[in-house]
């Protein structure tokens, strides 16, 4: 089956400065987004996420390279029926209503009037703007132009949903409720596509994540594999520890281990020493109270992976 | 279909924004004491109202004009909200097409609403009516519709203020072009005639719309004249949205 994004060598220059100097923002990048799945597009500020995301959505030309969404190459305007694009911070006409403003949006992709009624009193629902239907979108507010925008964006009931940055300036009601819809859409089986650098939501939505660093994409993949790839350390908790156990132990930990109130913490490097400490625990008797590995967060890999480049 | 639904809503917003109405009641304003100013003078109130009432509305015309038509499209970049609309299934040049309908719209119905107000000033005054008013006003409406592709296509690569600065010297020289042409002619030497000339040719000639003071004074107007200066404003509309579509359709909007 195509991927729902399939992008090949995309790359992207911009001119800045008084001599016009050509910098790459975009390196070849080369991605595919398969169909059904909640893609997180990860990166500190100005690593080139919303540059990704604005070729995909038209608003700049590539240098070099090519995308297709749903089998359609970028540069045909019918690869755009099919697909939801929610700006970041997005910002709307000041003197047309919220209902006009969606009803404009539907003209765009050519629906009749009577689905546009239709799918617009869904979405004022979905997203909880009834009441501010037929206000100037001048009088919302920052969370209920993010609503809007989220409506605006399924207006064609897309395949592929595209989402620049959708938890940022939200708050965590917000957040939770961006969240809920999230994971709504991915239920009924459309494809979403995502930027962001709030690290525990992307954790708690993702399939798949891609981090993004200075224009080159460093990572992909689904996020288990990704942080289980990381050197993780298993810790145990013993009660009832003899000093002879204590030598031994010291001698499998990765750090001396440390006495704690509800027991003694030992810190194992992998499952072979947790293997043998544990052996030696029942031998001498000793009462395992737990047995925690300790991944790596998604923060502390972002932040190995930022780093990383830096140097 | 899609231009439709951007001219629409192109104009509904204009006509919402309160810019608009600050400068169609000064052009009121002006227009009706064009009356009082009248009153001084002896046996020339008609000319003075029609004079005075064609000049407000062409010059508050203009001000919709370039004040609206900056906003077009550098403002839509800056405030990002075109990011939502071009990322729709439409092209960039329906898009610009639609914002430029969209405006002229607009100043169809005010230059429109201004015309009728002189048009009925100049009868109350005159006691009798003057078609040739209305005519000197949909050919002001034409120079009108020339300012706003002038300002549509400065907004496709420039900033609002300096699409405005731009929108305003071209309009100011293309009012003295027919002047600069004559002064080239008479006065300038080679080097300077040349230039003058060039200028000619390039900016708009706005003076070919001015039959103001021909409807004023009773003097007869040849409608080739007026043909020619609609022919010639219309295929001059054409290269400059021409123009400003090649510059959009290549646009980064970063």
């Amino acid at each position: 089956m195509e991927p729902v994004i399939q992008i090949e060598g995309l790359c992207k220059d911009f001119r800045v400065g008084f001599w016009r100097r050509r910098t790459r923002i975009l390196h070849p990048l080369t991605l595919g987004v398969h169909r059904g799945e909640i893609f997180g597009y990860l990166g500190p500020n100005g690593a080139g996420k919303t540059t990704t995301i604005k070729l995909l959505t038209g608003l700049i030309l590539p240098t070099a390279g090519s995308a297709r969404l749903l089998g359609q190459d970028l540069s045909r305007i019918s690869a755009k029926q099919q697909v939801g694009f929610l700006p970041e911070n997005p910002y709307f006409y000041d003197y047309l209503t919220g209902r006009e403003f969606l009803d404009l949006c539907g003209r765009l992709f050519s629906l009749p009037i009577r689905l546009r009624r239709e799918r617009i009193a869904r979405l004022l629902h979905l997203t909880q703007l009834q009441e501010a239907a037929d206000q100037q979108l001048r009088k919302y507010s920052k969370g209920m132009l993010q609503r809007l925008g989220l409506a605006q964006a399924l207006i064609n009931d897309p395949a592929l949903v595209i989402l620049d940055e959708p938890m940022s300036g939200l708050d965590p009601l917000g957040r939770k409720a961006m969240r809920d819809v999230i994971l709504q859409l991915k239920a009924e089986g459309r494809t979403i596509f995502f930027s962001s650098h709030i690290l525990p939501d992307v954790e708690v939505l993702c399939d798949r994540v891609g981090i993004l660093v200075g224009g080159h994409l460093r990572d992909v993949g689904r996020l288990e594999s990704i942080l289980k790839t990381q050197t993780e350390s298993i810790e145990l908790t013993l009660q009832r520890v003899s000093p002879g156990l204590l030598t031994t132990l010291r001698g499998l930990a990765q750090a001396p281990p440390l006495e704690q109130p509800d027991g003694v913490l030992v810190r194992l490097a992998d499952e072979e020493r947790l293997d043998l400490a544990l052996r030696a625990a029942v031998a001498a008797g000793a009462r395992v109270v737990g047995v925690v590995p300790q991944r790596v967060t998604l923060e502390e890999h972002f932040l190995r992976e930022v780093h990383g480049s830096a140097l | 279909m899609k231009i439709t639904a951007i001219a629409l809503t192109t104009f509904r917003e204009a006509v919402r924004d309160r810019i608009l109405y600050t400068i169609l009641a000064f052009a009121f304003l002006l227009i009706g004491a064009s009356v009082i100013l009248a009153t001084l003078s002896i046996g020339q109130e008609a000319k003075i109202v029609k004079d005075l009432g064609l000049a407000s509305s062409s010059l508050f015309g203009t001000f919709i004009a370039i004040f609206l038509g900056i906003g077009l499209v550098s403002k839509e970049i800056e405030r990002r909200t075109l990011y939502a609309i071009v990322a729709k299934p439409i092209y960039r040049f329906q898009f610009l097409l639609g914002k430029y309908i969209g405006l002229v719209l607009t100043l169809l119905v005010t230059v429109g609403v201004m015309a009728l107000l002189v048009f009925a000033l100049a009868w109350t005054v005159d006691g009798r009516w003057t078609p040739g008013l209305l005519l000197a006003s949909a050919l002001d409406f034409l120079a009108l519709m020339i300012v706003t592709a002038v300002a549509i296509l400065f907004s496709t690569f420039s900033t609002p203020t300096l699409s405005a600065m731009f929108t305003l010297a071209v309009f100011v020289i293309g009012r003295l072009s027919g002047d600069l042409r004559s002064f080239a002619e008479q006065f300038a030497g080679p080097g300077l005639r040349q230039a003058l000339e060039g200028m000619y040719l390039i900016l708009p000639d706005l003076s070919r719309f001015q039959i103001g003071p021909h409807i004023v004074y009773g003097l007869p107007i040849a409608s080739t004249e007026v043909l020619m200066a609609a022919a010639y404003g219309l295929a001059y509309i054409l290269v400059l949205l021409l123009v400003a579509i090649g510059i959009f359709e290549r646009r980064d909007f970063k």
